[in-house]
C-alpha cells in the first residue's frame, strides 16, 4: 500500500505546509472569494495548454500568476464593485478553458481530474513543483511575517507605517495563485479551496497568534490527507472527496467546540 | 506657536461632487482639536487626506511644512474599532508592536518590545499583553489601539471616533488617557459633553468649516452667525440625546 501511495503522502506533506501558511492568509483576510477565483479561472490556462500541448503545469502558472496580479489591480481599482468583477472572472477563466479543452483534437483524459484532482496519481514533476513553492513560501512568511500581519489586522494602520500595502496584497495573491496550482493534479482546483478554508478555520478557534495557526492548521491538513487517503483506499472510493469530507466532519464538529 | 497642521484652499471631490469645498485651517502645534458635524459632512474624508490616504482635489495640506504622504513617520492615527476583524489570531503585543513597524523594517528589536510594553502601561494594559485581541472589550481594544498609536511615538495623532463602541464609562477614560499626551490631536467625535471639557479648538465640517477658537462662547451660544447657529443646533441635539441616556 505504501509503495502505491508514496507520492500521495508526499504531496499530502506538501500540499499540508501550504495549506497552514496561505490558507491563514486566506481566512484573516477573507481572501476566500479570490482564492476560489483565482482557483477556476485557472482552468483557463489548463484548458490553453492543452490545446497548445504544451505542459499543464506551466499553463495552469502562467494563469494563475495572470490571474492574481489581475484581481489584486481589481481589488484596490473597483472597491465597490469587485464582488461582480471576482465572479466574472471566475466564469470566464472556466468556460475559456473547457472551449481550449473541446478545440484539442483526440484529447480524451477526464476533465474532471483536474477539477477534483487525484493525490494517487501525482508525478514527481508535481513534487518537485511543491518543494519550490514550500521554500518560497517558507521564506516569504518568515521575512515578511510582521509586515502581512500588520496588512491582514489594520492596512490603513500599515500604510501610515510605510508598509507597501499593494505590493504585500499583490504578493499575497501570487502565493495564493502558486499553491493553487501546485495543488491543481492533486486535490482539484475547486478542492482545494476546501483545504485553503476549514484546517485555519478549526486552527484559528484554537490558537492566539497566527505562528500557531499556521502550524495547526498545517497539522490538520495533514491528519485529514492521511485519514482520507486510508479510508480511500479500504473503501475503495475517490481519495479526495474522502480527504475533504473527512475535513468536513471536523469542521461541523469544531461549531460544537468552545474553547 | 508653531503650525502643526496647515489647510489652504482644500477642494475634495467624490464622484462628480464636492464632499470638501474651499477649506482652510491651521492647527498649532499641541493643539487638541475636534472636528464635528453630520454624517456625510465630510470629516473623515478631511482626516483621511491629513493622514496622507487621500490626495485633495484642489488646495495643499502640509504637516509640518511637507506634505503629509512625506511625513507620515510623524503621524499617527486610531480608528473606530469595529471596523476589525476581532476573531484575527493576535496577542495584544502583536497589535502594539505594529506601531514600530515602518518601510524597511521586517523584524522587531529588543527596543521596540521595551517600547511596546510601555505604551500598554501608559493605558493599564501591560497585564493583557498576551491576550487574543478579540478577547477584550470595546473599551480594552480602543486602549491597545491608543498604545499601538503611540508606539509611533507620533507629533501628530488623529482619532477617528474613538469611543464608537464603548460604554459612556469606558468613553470618559479614553478621553483622560488621551488628555495626559502633550501633542497635537485631532478627533472626530460626536461625544461633544465630554470633548467640551478638554479641547481647544472646535470644527464644525459640513462640506465647508466653520473653526470656533472660544469653547466657552460656543456652549452658551448667542451668536448670529449661520454657521454657529448650525453647530448649536448640532450640540443641542446630542446634549438633549445625552440627557435621554
Amino acid at each position: 500500500m505504501f509503495d502505491l501511495m508514496q507520492n500521495a503522502f508526499i504531496a499530502s506533506l506538501f500540499i499540508s505546509i501550504a495549506v497552514g501558511i496561505i490558507g491563514s492568509f486566506v481566512l484573516i483576510n477573507r481572501f476566500n472569494y479570490l482564492a476560489a477565483s483565482i482557483a477556476h479561472g485557472s482552468y483557463a490556462g489548463v484548458g490553453i495548454a492543452l490545446y497548445c500541448g504544451i505542459s499543464i503545469l506551466l499553463g495552469a502558472t502562467l494563469a494563475a500568476l495572470f490571474l492574481a496580479i489581475l484581481l489584486s489591480f481589481i481589488s484596490f481599482r473597483y472597491k465597490n464593485r469587485k464582488d461582480t468583477l471576482i465572479g466574472v472572472i471566475w466564469a470566464v477563466g472556466m468556460s475559456i478553458g473547457i472551449i481550449f479543452t473541446d478545440l484539442t483534437s483526440g484529447y480524451s483524459a477526464d476533465l474532471m481530474s483536474y477539477l477534483f484532482g487525484n493525490i494517487l496519481m501525482v508525478p514527481n514533476e508535481d513534487l518537485y513543483f511543491m518543494t519550490g513553492v514550500d521554500f518560497l513560501l517558507v521564506v516569504s512568511t518568515l521575512v515578511l511575517y510582521n509586515q502581512i500581519l500588520a496588512i491582514s489586522y489594520d492596512a490603513d494602520f500599515a500604510e501610515l507605517r510605510g508598509v507597501r500595502v499593494k505590493l504585500l496584497y499583490t504578493l499575497l495573491l501570487i502565493l495564493i495563485a502558486l499553491t493553487v496550482v501546485m495543488s491543481v493534479r492533486s486535490i482539484g482546483l475547486i478542492l482545494v479551496i476546501a483545504l485553503f478554508t476549514i484546517p485555519p478555520f478549526i486552527a484559528e478557534k484554537f490558537t492566539k497568534n497566527l505562528q500557531m495557526m499556521m502550524i495547526v492548521s498545517g497539522i490538520l491538513s495533514l491528519i485529514f490527507c492521511i485519514s482520507g487517503l486510508y479510508i480511500s483506499y479500504f473503501l475503495d472510493i475517490s481519495a479526495t472527496p474522502a480527504i475533504i469530507l473527512t475535513a468536513s466532519v471536523l469542521f461541523f464538529a469544531s461549531f460544537f467546540v468552545n474553547p | 506657536m508653531e503650525t502643526a497642521i496647515s489647510i489652504k484652499n482644500l477642494y475634495y471631490k467624490y464622484y462628480k461632487k464636492y464632499v470638501l469645498e474651499n477649506i482652510n485651517l491651521d492647527i498649532k502645534k499641541n493643539e487638541y482639536v475636534a472636528l464635528i458635524g453630520p454624517n456625510g459632512g465630510g470629516k473623515t474624508t478631511l482626516a483621511k487626506i491629513i493622514l496622507g490616504f487621500l490626495k485633495p482635489t484642489k488646495g495643499e495640506v502640509l504637516i509640518l511644512g511637507k506634505k503629509p504622504q512625506l511625513n507620515r513617520q510623524i503621524i499617527s492615527y486610531i480608528p473606530q474599532n469595529i471596523n476589525f476583524n476581532i476573531d484575527i489570531p493576535l496577542t495584544v503585543m502583536d497589535v502594539v508592536l505594529q506601531g514600530r513597524l515602518s518601510k524597511n523594517k521586517l523584524f522587531y528589536s529588543k527596543d521596540d518590545k521595551k517600547r511596546a510594553l510601555l505604551n500598554l502601561a501608559k493605558v493599564k494594559m501591560e497585564e493583557f499583553k498576551d491576550k487574543k485581541i478579540g478577547e477584550l472589550s470595546g473599551g480594552q481594544r480602543q486602549r491597545v489601539l491608543i498604545a499601538r498609536a503611540l508606539s509611533c511615538e507620533p507629533e501628530i495623532l488623529v482619532l477617528d471616533e474613538p469611543t464608537a463602541s464603548v460604554d459612556p464609562k469606558g468613553q470618559k477614560e479614553i478621553y483622560e488617557i488621551l488628555n495626559k499626551f502633550c501633542i497635537t490631536k485631532i478627533v472626530i467625535s460626536h461625544d461633544i459633553n465630554i470633548l467640551f471639557e478638554q479641547i481647544d479648538k472646535v470644527v464644525y465640517v459640513n462640506k465647508s468649516l466653520f473653526i470656533h477658537e472660544n469653547i466657552d462662547t460656543v456652549v452658551k451660544g448667542g451668536d448670529e452667525h449661520f454657521c454657529e447657529v448650525e453647530l448649536l443646533e448640532y450640540m443641542k441635539m446630542f446634549q438633549k440625546g445625552m440627557k435621554n441616556v
